[in-house]
């Protein structure tokens, strides 16, 4: 009988944290998840990670449904994946589904996160910089990653 | 678009690429004048086309992918390439390829029977031959079956062996293929090989042969005479003969193992001008190659046919620095395992109980320091010894059933390509037995209140009779719960304890498969007429034995283990009472050292301990993959088996991690509500045990052990394979 345990090398968390930062900074877009009156409504942001993974950055006119959602209740899923939505995606796509609650971003911090955001979508600055636009600020404390098709592992962000 | 199909006569430089050398080699042989078999090439492209078309190159992919390769034991490999093999099987030929196929191969072979080859690019090359890894059919006839037996070389590209030599052969599931050639079978009286350069020597060829079919010389099963030649001149400087008894002929499908006729046992294969004509062919194709080349012939009514010619390798796998040459050896054909049983049967069972029994009778405690300490050793000989007789002899006969396995599939061809091991799963175990037997005391202890209560309490049990009769005859078939752990040599208390446990639960016994069984076996042999049939029934018993052993083998070896256990305890116990401080690890020398010598001080071993292993604080398993070894679906607690003492904390109804699960651990099976493995594999213990008592079973989960907690709530999905943590 063998008990030898093979302890999970703490380079386990510290590759999956890389995965996380290169899928993040290779994907432009996301699948926003917010709630109103209990029916779930999901669009597509363009995203910004934050360099410790404890924040996701994203912008919204205020007019939109999803900024009405989020005000009334700031809890929301982001779905961030690399999937090419090709049969290959099977074994090869990787899916992140983050859960946490949003804010919008006081003047007073915006800058170091717009920075964040303006250096993966310089296109945006135009849109971000109107006084109609808000940056939000999502808090994560969870990230499920899924990989392998079946695979899936729980990263806790405290 | 080039064509798919392609006559050996009209390769030409261009078609390298896509026939791989085998086939390519062939064409320019017979372009420069050898006999050569007439022979047609299917190229990779056909191959690309079919699994592209059919969607199979993703679903290699995702079984590929299951888990990083890293992870994946070589039984697991196997486990892959069966399921992949299935896929093959049971994914016809789509019509454009078989209208491609039909015409060329029914004008080319009529009704004669051919030889099925692979031709992979890289398999023949120069650095390293994995001759061998692919698949080569022997007697096809008939231009369906010739498709049928393309797709199974196709399949071959995934063989076992291939996947564990992945990296040298490039194998990769998008750009990986194989051409096929498809060759008349010259059905010659002797055959050989001959190499051009002796890889020993290089100023000596040397030259092989026997009577019949190459088949017999190539996998092993018949013994060639050899000769060895001096290379500039020729002269033959030794010849070595066999004791020659068989021959490989051609049977109705496939080839088979005859008795040679004894007017042909005296005379070797080979007269001297013979060998002279297989050196110059082997100068011949060296001339057209360049370099000194491998190469197979077989004479028939006196011509001399080229069947294979390829360059010599310098490196051989054999010499590859790990142990994955070992692995390929595994594989054993039919004759191979049937002489293998015999020999497990008749000489290594019987001689393992004897030496256990032997051992048992001298009782350590009555033995004088010195004499302990020689006995200490002397046990620790014996382990070693059968320990490598384990290795050497049951652990290749475990292939006993993927040979099974093999044949089932090729002729039923099942959706679930580990159907097979229903027809197995009638074997009587001995882990079975003695768990039957611990059930029969638990119910004594179900019906008896007052027995019940005795135990609990610690209290008298010498009144129940009934019961310590049963207790004593377990004792006496089985030892007592001896888990095979250096710190595990249970005693009374805990055979209680377990039997405790099981009254708890309701009474519940492996499953009687034997109904299911005996369907399942007509309805396979059914599929197979006259001699085939009982090759059929022969093989299938062979597999019922490999599965049996697999298990028991493990058993017999524990008993030779606990007595050498026990002789360690005696003496460790001896010693500290004489007050030294001895590490668990203490090595035999050690202690028979300590034993003789009263002033000789072990030193502690240097532990090691693994430098940033520690356990995942924020990283946590939500959902696992692994192998579906055990259908069913159950949700329950966990409890991991990290020590021999987890065995007797294992309360009914929760779901067994562990690393690995060994039979002498099986005692708990009948408590658990499923069972989840670190150690993948479909035929291993785990599974087998999890199907017998029809418990959901996971395997091959990297980290079982580590990122499940006891306590844990968690879901084994024995139907895909997962295991989900709540």
């Amino acid at each position: 009988m063998d008990f030898t345990l093979r302890k999970v090398n703490v380079k386990d968390t510290q590759k999956l944290t890389e995965q996380l930062h290169e899928l993040f900074f290779t994907q432009p877009l996301a699948v926003l998840s917010t709630a109103g009156n209990g029916q779930p409504y999901s669009n597509l942001i363009a995203f910004a990670a934050s360099d410790d993974l404890q924040d996701l950055i994203f912008a919204t006119t205020r007019a939109t449904r999803k900024y009405t959602n989020i005000k009334n209740n700031a809890r929301v899923s982001l779905l961030i994946d690399n999937r090419s939505n090709s049969v290959s995606d099977f074994h090869n796509a990787m899916a992140v589904t983050s859960t946490g609650t949003v804010s919008e971003i006081p003047e007073d911090e915006k800058t170091v996160f717009l920075t964040t955001y303006l250096r993966k979508h310089p296109h945006l600055e135009e849109f971000v910089m109107s006084p109609t636009c808000a940056l939000m600020k999502m808090k994560v404390e969870k990230y499920y990653v899924v990989r392998r098709f079946q695979n899936v592992m729980v990263l806790q962000i405290e | 678009m080039m064509s798919f199909v392609i006559p050996l006569e009209n390769i030409t430089e261009h078609d390298q690429e896509y026939l791989g050398g085998k086939a390519y080699s062939l064409g320019v042989l017979l372009a420069s004048g050898l006999s050569v078999p007439p022979g047609l090439c299917i190229s990779s492209n056909a191959y690309d086309t079919y699994v592209r078309t059919t969607g199979l190159m993703e679903r290699i992919s995702m079984e590929l992918n299951r888990k990083d390769f890293h992870d994946m034991r070589w039984e697991e490999m196997w486990d892959a390439s069966l399921r992949i093999r299935n896929m093959f099987l049971n994914t016809p030929m789509p019509l454009a390829l078989v209208s491609q196929f039909k015409e060329p191969i029914e004008r080319t072979f009529k009704d004669r029977p051919v030889a099925v080859r692979s031709s992979a690019p890289g398999e023949d090359s120069a650095k390293v031959t994995f001759a061998g890894i692919h698949e080569t059919y022997m007697n096809v006839r008939g231009v369906y079956s010739i498709i049928e037996h393309i797709r199974l070389v196709w399949a071959s590209l995934w063989a076992d062996g291939a996947l564990l030599y992945r990296q040298e052969m490039g194998l990769d599931v998008t750009t990986s293929s194989m051409a096929v050639l498809i060759q008349e079978l010259v059905c010659g009286e002797k055959s050989g090989v001959v190499f051009g350069e002796n890889p020993n020597d290089k100023s000596q060829a040397v030259i092989e042969s026997v009577y019949g079919l190459n088949q017999g010389l190539v996998d092993g099963t018949v013994e060639p005479d050899r000769w060895i030649l001096d290379r500039e001149s020729g002269r033959v400087i030794s010849h070595h003969a066999v004791r020659r008894e068989h021959i490989v002929a051609l049977s109705s499908t496939g080839v088979h193992l005859e008795t040679l006729p004894p007017e042909k046992r005296e005379i070797p294969p080979l007269k001297d001008d013979e060998v002279a004509c297989v050196y110059d062919l082997a100068r011949k194709s060296q001339e057209v190659f360049g370099c000194p080349q491998d190469v197979e012939w077989t004479f028939q009514n006196d011509t001399l046919y080229l069947l294979q010619s390829r360059p010599i390798t310098t490196l051989s796998r054999e010499r590859s620095p790990d142990d994955r040459s070992w692995y390929l050896t595994l594989r054993r054909s039919f004759l191979n395992l049937k002489k293998l049983r015999e020999k497990i049967e008749n000489d290594l069972i019987p001689d393992m109980v004897a030496v256990a029994e032997e051992l048992s009778r001298k009782d350590c405690a009555s033995l004088g320091d010195n004499e302990l300490g020689d006995e200490i050793l002397r046990r620790s000989r014996i382990y070693d010894s059968w320990e490598q007789s384990y290795w050497r002899y049951f652990i290749p006969f475990a292939h006993g059933m993927r040979l099974f396995g093999q044949v089932y599939n090729d002729t039923v061809r099942p959706v679930d390509p580990f159907e097979f091991m229903d027809l197995l799963a009638t074997s009587d175990l001995i882990s079975l037995r003695r768990n039957a037997m611990l059930e029969n005391m638990a119910d004594l202890v179900r019906k008896e209140n007052s027995l019940a209560r005795a135990l609990k309490e610690h209290g008298d049990i010498s009144g129940f009779t009934e019961f310590t009769g049963l207790m004593d005859r377990f004792v006496d078939t089985f030892g007592d719960l001896s888990c095979g752990a250096a710190d595990c040599a249970y005693g009374r208390d805990s055979l209680l304890q377990v039997v405790r446990e099981l009254a708890i639960r309701p009474p519940g016994k492996a499953q009687d498969n034997i109904d299911d069984a005996g369907e399942l076996t007509q309805d396979f042999l059914s599929l197979f007429d006259g001699e085939m049939r009982d090759f059929a029934a022969e093989i299938l018993d062979i597999a019922r034995a490999s599965y049996r052993l697999r298990d028991d083998d493990n058993i017999y070896l524990g008993r030779i283990k606990r007595q050498m256990i026990l002789a360690r305890k005696e003496g460790m116990n001896r010693l500290q009472r004489r007050g030294m401080q001895l590490p668990l690890s203490i090595t035999d020398q050690d202690l028979a050292r300590a034993l003789n010598d009263p002033g000789y001080v072990p030193q502690p071993s240097e532990e090691i301990e693994g430098g940033d292993m520690i356990r995942p604080l924020r990283l946590k398993a939500r959902q696992l993959t692994g192998q579906p070894a055990s259908r069913g679906v159950v949700t329950g607690i966990a409890r991991v088996l990290e020590d021999a003492d987890d065995l007797l904390r294992f309360k009914a109804g929760e779901i067994m991690v562990c690393d690995a699960l060994d039979p002498n651990m099986t005692f708990i099976v009948p408590l658990a509500a499923g069972i989840v493995e670190r150690r993948g594999g479909m035929l291993i213990h785990g599974a087998i045990i999890a199907r017998e008592y029809s418990l959901p079973c996971v395997t091959g989960v990297p980290d079982a052990t580590v990122l499940i907690q006891t306590g844990n709530q968690i879901t084994v999905d024995g139907y895909l394979g997962i295991v989900v943590l709540a």
